[in-house]
């Protein structure tokens, strides 16, 4: 089972690899183009001499073998407009989304699972309606319409958290705090809303539950019934959720790098993408996709060990 | 000590899951198209309404804005000819002020209507039309045929939406709402499948197929008129839906400078372009955004109010 879960994800993995290249590769726009200075486009000696030292001139194939031969052992080329190795750009600017987007799923799982649960403890109530109308309009507001509220609520009237920049957490710890607060609550938004609606539903299905039943009949208090029996195995379609859910965020992560000004991997791809920096869009959408779906093959795992009835089917 | 437990436990649920309205809709005597249209209105709750009326005004205002009278060009900018003034506030000559060039900021979301529009519908028409198709063709034939499309479905969504987006609009390197319209629809296609044949497959196994099965009807026949008529609704439903995440990911993507060019209006676009002078004036930023909030929230609020209708009228089959 776990084996089988494994050859899948490596399979996954190579497949993306190879559409990633073929559409970096085959839609229109030579790279060739991205790489010569405008002043030396006629220099067709000079093109050539280039084409060459890229590989361009060899066969598709041969390249994506190439490639991939190089990205196993990390290398995944370098960067045509700044000649930095692409995988020493990506570990240097990975920590930074990394806590953006973990900060972000952090805060939203903790004002979540309490709002959901009190949303199915109150099912139909007026608390529940309440809770389930701000999950709708929460779900309506983009991000960076969000972000662009906070920084000017908070940044520039307040004045309380900086607009723009990062303070790595090695430099300062407060000024990191400060840094991430406004991006990650723009991301978790969002997040609190879909996570809200999905733990109160399946919270709602486990109170019909006799055992929810016999821990009342026990006398047992409110409080500890729902946090206690009724909340783990309403947390599983969470998981999957959450996992899912990733590919968003790391969408997000994109758009609020650049409303924040945050030196992430998000705003490199963006930078690159403005740059037609081949190598640099190819490398990090790859990264990005592995990571992706790494992250859900996880998540099934961590399903099969959450719930011992999948692990006793399994 | 009475706790809302208790009433879960012991409640006793009426027997029909189907509430009055849906049960009053779907036992109607088949009246008249626009009295169907009309009563499907009537039905909703006055919110729905609201949103309803609310999409409803901004296609039309999409559609005519060349015919709105009086209506500011979109790209005047009156400052280079000393009529107007930048970021100036509300007026009877620019309802809502106009922005940092000048330029009449009601206008400007009218004819950026156009453009939020434009993708929504082009992917909700390839979603339904070739996700849907494709969905209820593989989730009934299923065998071979299934496992490999839905493979190379899986590769597809193996990529965030946005990070894929972005590579492809990138690399074809133009960038005209043709363009732009045809991506995203066809990045469409995937969840829609995907919907789709979760919901051909639960039909498939339903008696009136099996029926028609042993009568001896046509694989083909059975697609188109048992399975396809069933899927639809539910894929309808999602539309509405999945159109709030196209229009909230082309305003992404104009914010990010690399939806429609210049000088063409867009919500997303318009946001950006005032982001600068935030400090300065907030409203040219305020205005695009709830543009953006209430065209997001109607679709996905008459989004849900669809799938809940079409879930009761699925389990009345």
């Amino acid at each position: 089972m776990l084996a089988a879960r494994l050859v899948r994800l490596v399979a996954t993995i190579l497949v993306v690899s190879f559409v990633t290249f073929m559409m970096v590769n085959l839609l229109p726009g030579d790279p060739i183009n991205a790489l010569v200075p405008p002043e030396s486009q006629n220099d067709q000696e000079f093109v050539e001499q280039l084409r060459e030292e890229f590989g361009l001139n060899d066969p598709m194939m041969v390249r994506y073998a190439n490639w991939l031969g190089d990205a196993v052992t990390g290398d995944l080329g370098k960067s045509v407009i700044t000649s930095q190795p692409v995988a020493g750009e990506i570990w240097r600017r990975l920590p930074i989304t990394a806590e953006l987007a973990l900060v972000s799923i952090g805060f939203s799982l903790f004002i979540a699972i309490p709002l959901g649960t009190l949303s199915a403890y109150k099912q139909g109530k007026r608390v529940d309606q309440s809770i389930s109308a701000a999950a709708q309009v929460s779900l309506s507001i983009p991000n960076f319409v969000l972000g662009l509220l906070l920084i000017y609520v908070f940044a520039m009237r307040l004045q309380w958290l900086p607009a723009t920049g990062w303070t790595r957490l090695t430099e300062s710890v407060s000024g990191n705090i400060k840094s991430v607060l406004l991006p990650a609550m723009s991301l978790a938004l969002a997040e609190i809303a879909v996570y809200t609606r999905v733990v109160r539903s399946d919270m709602i299905s486990t109170l019909q539950e006799d055992y929810i039943l016999s821990a009342r009949a026990k006398g047992l208090k409110d409080r500890f019934i729902l946090f206690r029996h009724a909340l783990r195995p309403s947390s599983l379609t969470l998981i999957t959720v959450v996992g899912l859910n990733v590919g968003a965020l790391i969408g997000g992560t994109v758009v609020i790098e650049t409303l924040f000004a945050i030196p992430g991997l998000g705003k490199r791809l963006l930078d690159a993408v403005f740059q037609r920096d081949f190598l640099m869009i190819q490398g990090i959408t790859v990264f990005v996709a592995v990571v992706y779906v790494t992250i859900n093959t996880l998540v099934d795992i961590i399903y099969m060990l959450v719930d011992p009835r999948i692990r006793k089917k399994a | 000590m009475s706790s809302p437990l208790d009433k879960d436990v012991y409640a006793i649920r009426p027997p029909s899951n189907r509430s009055p309205l849906a049960a009053a809709l779907s036992s109607s005597p088949s009246p008249s198209r626009f009295r169907m249209v009309f009563r499907v209105f009537w039905a909703m709750p006055i919110v729905t309404k609201l949103c309803t009326f609310w999409l409803t005004t901004i296609i039309l205002a999409a559609i005519f804005a060349d015919f709105i009278p009086k209506l500011a060009d979109p790209n005047y900018q009156g400052f280079l000819f000393g009529t107007d003034v930048t970021n100036d506030g509300q007026s009877w000559h620019h309802w809502l002020g106009t922005d940092n060039n000048s330029r009449d900021i009601l206008s400007r979301l009218i004819y950026g209507t156009r453009v939020s529009l434009t993708v929504a519908v082009t992917a909700v028409a390839f979603g339904t039309f070739f996700g849907g198709l494709l969905g209820s063709f593989v989730g009934y034939v299923r065998g071979r045929r299934e496992a490999a499309i839905m493979a190379s479905i899986d590769v597809i969504l193996a990529f965030p939406a946005l990070v894929l987006l972005l590579t492809v609009v990138t690399l074809l390197g133009k960038r005209n709402l043709l363009v732009i319209s045809l991506v995203v629809g066809v990045l469409a296609i995937p969840r829609y499948a995907r919907v789709a044949r979760a919901n051909a497959l639960a039909i498939s196994r339903r008696e009136f197929v099996a029926a028609a099965r042993a009568i001896g009807t046509k694989d083909r026949t059975i697609l188109w008129r048992e399975v396809i008529p069933n899927v639809m609704p539910t894929v309808f439903a999602y539309a509405l839906v999945a159109a709030a995440v196209t229009v909230v990911l082309e305003g992404t993507l104009a914010f990010l400078g690399l939806s429609v060019q210049a000088p063409t209006p867009s919500w997303g676009v318009m946001i950006n372009a005032s982001r600068a002078d935030l400090r300065i004036n907030i409203w040219p930023v305020i205005w695009p955004s709830l543009m953006l909030v209430f065209t997001v929230y109607s679709l996905n609020n008459v989004g849900d109010w669809f799938r809940i209708r079409t879930a009761h009228k699925a389990a009345a089959l």
